[in-house]
């Protein structure tokens, strides 16, 4: 609490001081935070702690159980990593004044604070303000560039889709407290146990969906991260829209009835979500609107989860559910750890580079080789590669899918079937692509100028990176110790799992087992081959051109000729516009010609422009009012006035 | 470990039967069916010539796909002997485990910066990202039918003892032929034989690799056909059959597989590029036929 109140002290510091200032506030928060977090989380001993003061009448409590614990856990992971590393990458903005500075620093702790404190509360009121906070404090982050004229449209979109979810949210929690007089998160299951349960989920998930990026409220995201600084784009996708995920699992645990329905429904949601967002990714050219593509892919991949969970409910298959919710679980804090690492060395690059094209790079990996690994790390892990920990959240979904074919009546065996077949669509598509996005970026020859002055970054924005590095190694490599924080989560929240383990639980250590002989065997081969070289002789030549000696960057795949063939007949779903004049019969000598492509977002034409039409026209209608006389605008009190009158007289109010 | 002895060593000659079986049929002499074996020692014994352009991507992307295809190899069972190493949810294991050696070969080939490899690369993880689904649905059916999760059961439940039962045997060995032609970019996916870059998939990607490594790829490849046909050979092995006609079923089906490859190659003209991605999505209504024959199979057992 004293912590927030000191926050406000950003305003007179000097410019020097700021970033110090911001890392002693956020470590000492962080500190706080994670003491009772992983006492809560392992040690089975809940913090509740009222707040000195009252809220609309009542006191404030914060609780935190084992759901928040875990997520309080995964915000201050990425948040402890995002703030040492905007140490270095804000010193790029040197134009900016003090008071930018102080206001950015401002904002990057209301919205780290206002993260946790999200998940603490059960005041469905109290929860509202603090959503408004940190939905404000990132738009402020991601206005930080506010001269670009994209920033700013980008910045201006995010709010508005921001406050269409909080329109949603606060529809369900009126309804909530019209029906059970009662202003707590804990009336859901009082509500559903009584009422229809898909109206009020509806509501709810519509609004935690605009923020988790769920298709298709996911508009905002590829404006948005491209246009934030990178370490607010990794603490952005790595953690805040997880707390969209967060409230819908507050809803889920809450449901008693339409469970069949609703796990289809979010299961249907997620997958079209998975598979648009990787597949429009793949055709992006700016790196980091790639990654937040992938996003709203990762989100379908956690919802695919969560809706496995439902269905596995739904039909009292206990197994079922438990390896839908674990993947779903275990897959915000993978996601949130390789997808920061992601934005954390895109930020780097861009830092080096001062672009963000995927066509204008290459060869980076000779300038800058740890960026590079890492980057080739988390590209792994994101692809759901052994040994890597994405694949061990994918398994768990898997082996969900798995189990409700084996198990399950026709129908849900056939819905597990479609839902393995877009799960391994995913999975293919997301190599694809990240062979693209590593291959351009970091491989092959240097496409541009940029690249000339590029080296690698400071060593201080490296070390926290590797943190994260570890923990993806760690839980690719030993999943069996993560996994029972997780299973803990799932036990406190839905009752009748409380006594269910995974069903594959052995599996786990074996695959430990596995990823270490594939190591040994890798290394092995490494070392054959090194003691083979020993007697080679080994000679550096151009690679081979056909005989041809010409411009060798030129003439190198680029982001765009490498995603071709997959483009090739998908223009129309993918909306996709070239502008290219092609060459005439009979033109013997062409001229100078340029190629552009551009990708448009289908939801954003087709369902967004034509929607925001038909308000615009819908509030022309009242533009009649408005005048501009200033009589007129006296006369309309006077006609209030004399209606109030009139109401009053007759007795209507 | 024996039959991981068996895979090395079918590996080594199973090119050279598809060789040989190609020159029979076209009337020509041939080589012999130790050609491959010949050529993989001289590979190995080559001195090395890297591009300037390439970084430690390139050097050890072969290392990685030859040691995730050895891996795969130890995960598959045989009859009723164990895989070496096994737990449930293995196939998905396996499954990834490939998709990491193909990442890194893919990025490997774009890290030359050579056009022709980067069409190669493209093209790759195009065929490789349509085929994956088909070989899921068709390791769920059979986990659908045996009630378990992992590969050392999967092939237990399959018993030919109705004209169904032999429909998806049938269906599945056509599937499974399919992917390995697939996967080893040979023909009607593929031609490894051509000299025309612009034309090559796989051959392509791998441009600029030359002696020890080349000898890792190659090698890997030969191997996969193997895991192949291995897969094939557990589904009409029964856990009843003695020792010695498992071991038989297994080297007869590889040399029938080779052969079938042979013939495939030598009768048929490969596919146009546009035209491989429609072959490539028929195979997933084929394995889903196998799911539906499976699920007809398991109403009939209950």
């Amino acid at each position: 609490m004293l912590i927030i109140c000191l926050s406000a002290l950003f305003v007179v510091m000097p410019r020097k001081i700021l970033p110090y200032f911001n890392l002693l506030l956020t470590f000492l928060f962080l500190f706080v935070s994670s003491y009772y977090s992983v006492k809560t989380l392992f040690l089975s001993n809940p913090f509740q702690y009222s707040l000195p003061f009252h809220f609309w009448g009542n006191e404030l409590m914060l609780s935190m159980d084992r759901l928040s614990a875990f997520f309080v856990l995964i915000i201050n992971i990425t948040t402890l990593v995002s703030s040492i590393y905007s140490l270095q990458y804000l010193k790029m903005y040197v134009q900016k004044s003090r008071h930018e500075m102080a206001l950015h620093y401002f904002s990057f702790f209301t919205l780290y604070w206002s993260m946790v404190v999200l998940t603490m509360l059960q005041n469905t009121i109290a929860f509202l303000v603090v959503w408004e906070i940190m939905s404000l404090s990132s738009f402020f982050l991601v206005m930080f560039e506010a001269e670009k004229s994209a920033t700013q449209k980008a910045g201006i979109n995010y709010f508005i889709q921001m406050h269409f979810a909080a329109l949603f949210l606060l529809i369900g929690i009126i309804v909530l407290h019209y029906f059970t007089d009662s202003w707590s998160w804990s009336a859901l299951s009082i509500y559903f146990a009584n009422y229809s349960n898909i109206a009020l989920f509806l509501v709810f998930f519509a609004g935690f969906g605009f923020k988790a990026g769920f298709v298709p409220f996911h508009t905002w995201l590829p404006h948005a991260h491209p246009a934030a600084p990178s370490h607010v784009s990794a603490l952005m996708s790595g953690v805040m829209i997880k707390l969209g995920i967060y409230g819908i699992l507050r809803v889920v645990f809450a449901l008693q009835n339409d469970l069949m329905l609703i796990g289809l429904l979010v299961l249907a949601i997620s997958l079209i979500s998975g598979i648009s967002g990787v597949g429009v990714a793949i055709v992006q050219h700016n790196l980091k609107r790639l990654l937040a593509y992938h996003s709203i892919e990762n989100i379908g991949i956690i919802g695919i989860g969560i809706g496995v969970g439902i269905i596995g409910m739904a039909i009292q298959n206990q197994a079922l559910a438990i390896l839908g919710f674990a993947g779903g679980l275990l897959h915000v804090l993978n996601h949130s750890l390789f997808k920061s690492l992601l934005f954390f060395s895109a930020g780097s690059v861009y830092y080096q580079t001062h672009t963000m094209n995927i066509d204008d790079m290459g060869g980076l990996i000779k300038r800058m080789p740890i960026t590079a690994f890492i980057f080739l790390i988390a590209s792994l892990s994101i692809c759901g590669l052994p040994p890597f920990n994405g694949f061990i959240s994918e398994f768990f979904i898997y082996n969900g899918f798995i189990q409700g074919i084996i198990e399950a009546e026709v129908p849900i065996k056939l819905v597990m079937l479609f839902a393995l077949i877009g799960l391994a669509a995913i999975g293919g598509l997301a190599i694809f692509c990240f062979t693209k996005a590593f291959g351009i970026v970091f491989l092959g020859n240097e496409r541009s100028v940029h690249m000339h002055h590029a080296s690698e970054v400071s060593w201080l924005t490296l070390i926290p990176q590797f943190f994260s590095l570890g923990l993806i190694l760690f839980i690719g490599f030993a999943p069996s110790f993560i996994v029972k924080p997780i299973l803990d989560v799932i036990h406190q929240n839905i009752p009748i799992l409380s006594s269910i383990l995974l069903p594959n639980m052995d599996a786990l250590q074996n695959i430990s087992l596995a990823a270490g002989v594939f190591v040994l065997i890798v290394l092995s081969v490494w070392l054959i081959k090194k003691w083979a070289f020993k007697t080679k002789k080994v000679e550096q030549m151009a690679t081979w051109g056909c005989a041809y000696h010409g411009d060798a960057p030129r003439t190198q795949y680029t982001a765009s000729s490498y995603a071709e063939n997959y483009i090739h007949g998908m223009e129309h779903t993918l909306n996709i516009s070239t502008h290219f004049k092609p060459i005439e019969t009979r033109e013997y000598f062409p001229l100078h010609r340029h190629y552009k492509s551009h990708q448009e977002s289908t939801y954003e034409k087709r369902f967004f422009k034509p929607l925001s039409k038909m308000f615009n026209r819908l509030f022309e209608r009242f533009a009649i009012i408005q005048t501009g006389q200033t009589q007129h605008y006296i006369l309309y009190p006077f006609i209030l006035l004399i209606v109030l009158i009139l109401l009053t007289l007759t007795n209507v109010i | 470990m024996m039959i991981f002895a068996l895979i090395l060593l079918l590996s080594l000659i199973f090119p050279g039967i598809i060789a040989r079986t190609k020159s029979i049929t076209s009337g020509r002499k041939g080589p012999s069916v130790w050609q491959p074996v010949y050529d993989l020692i001289k590979l190995f014994k080559k001195d090395a010539v890297y591009s300037k352009t390439t970084s430690w991507i390139f050097a050890w992307a072969p290392v990685f796909y030859f040691s995730a295809v050895i891996m795969a190899a130890l995960m598959l069972p045989f009859g009723n002997h164990c895989a070496i190493i096994s737990f449930k949810g293995d196939f998905i294991f396996f499954i990834y485990l490939l998709g990491l050696g193909k990442f890194f070969m893919i990025v490997a080939a774009l890290d030359t910066g050579s056009a022709f490899e980067g069409m190669g690369a493209s093209r790759e993880a195009l065929y490789s990202m349509l085929v994956e689904p088909a070989f899921f649905i068709l390791l769920a059916s059979l986990a659908m039918l045996s009630g378990t999760t992992s590969f050392e059961t999967f092939f237990y439940s399959l018993t030919f003892n109705s004209s169904l039962a032999i429909f998806i045997g049938v269906l599945a060995t056509y599937l499974i032929f399919h992917i390995a032609l697939l996967e080893n970019s040979r023909m009607p996916y593929d031609d490894p034989k051509t000299h025309l870059e612009l034309t090559m998939i796989h051959e392509v990607m791998v441009l600029d690799y030359c002696g020890f490594d080349l000898a890792l790829i190659q090698w890997a490849g030969h191997l996969k056909f193997i895991i192949y046909s291995l897969l094939v050979s557990n589904l009409f092995i029964a856990s009843s059959f003695p020792e010695w006609l498992q071991w038989l079923i297994f080297v007869l089906t590889t040399l029938l597989f080779a052969i079938a490859v042979g013939f495939v190659e030598s009768f048929r003209a490969r596919h146009k590029l546009r035209s491989n991605n429609k072959a490539i999505v028929i195979l997933i209504p084929i394995s889903i036929l196998i799911f539906f024959g499976s699920m007809l199979i398991m109403n009939k057992l209950f």
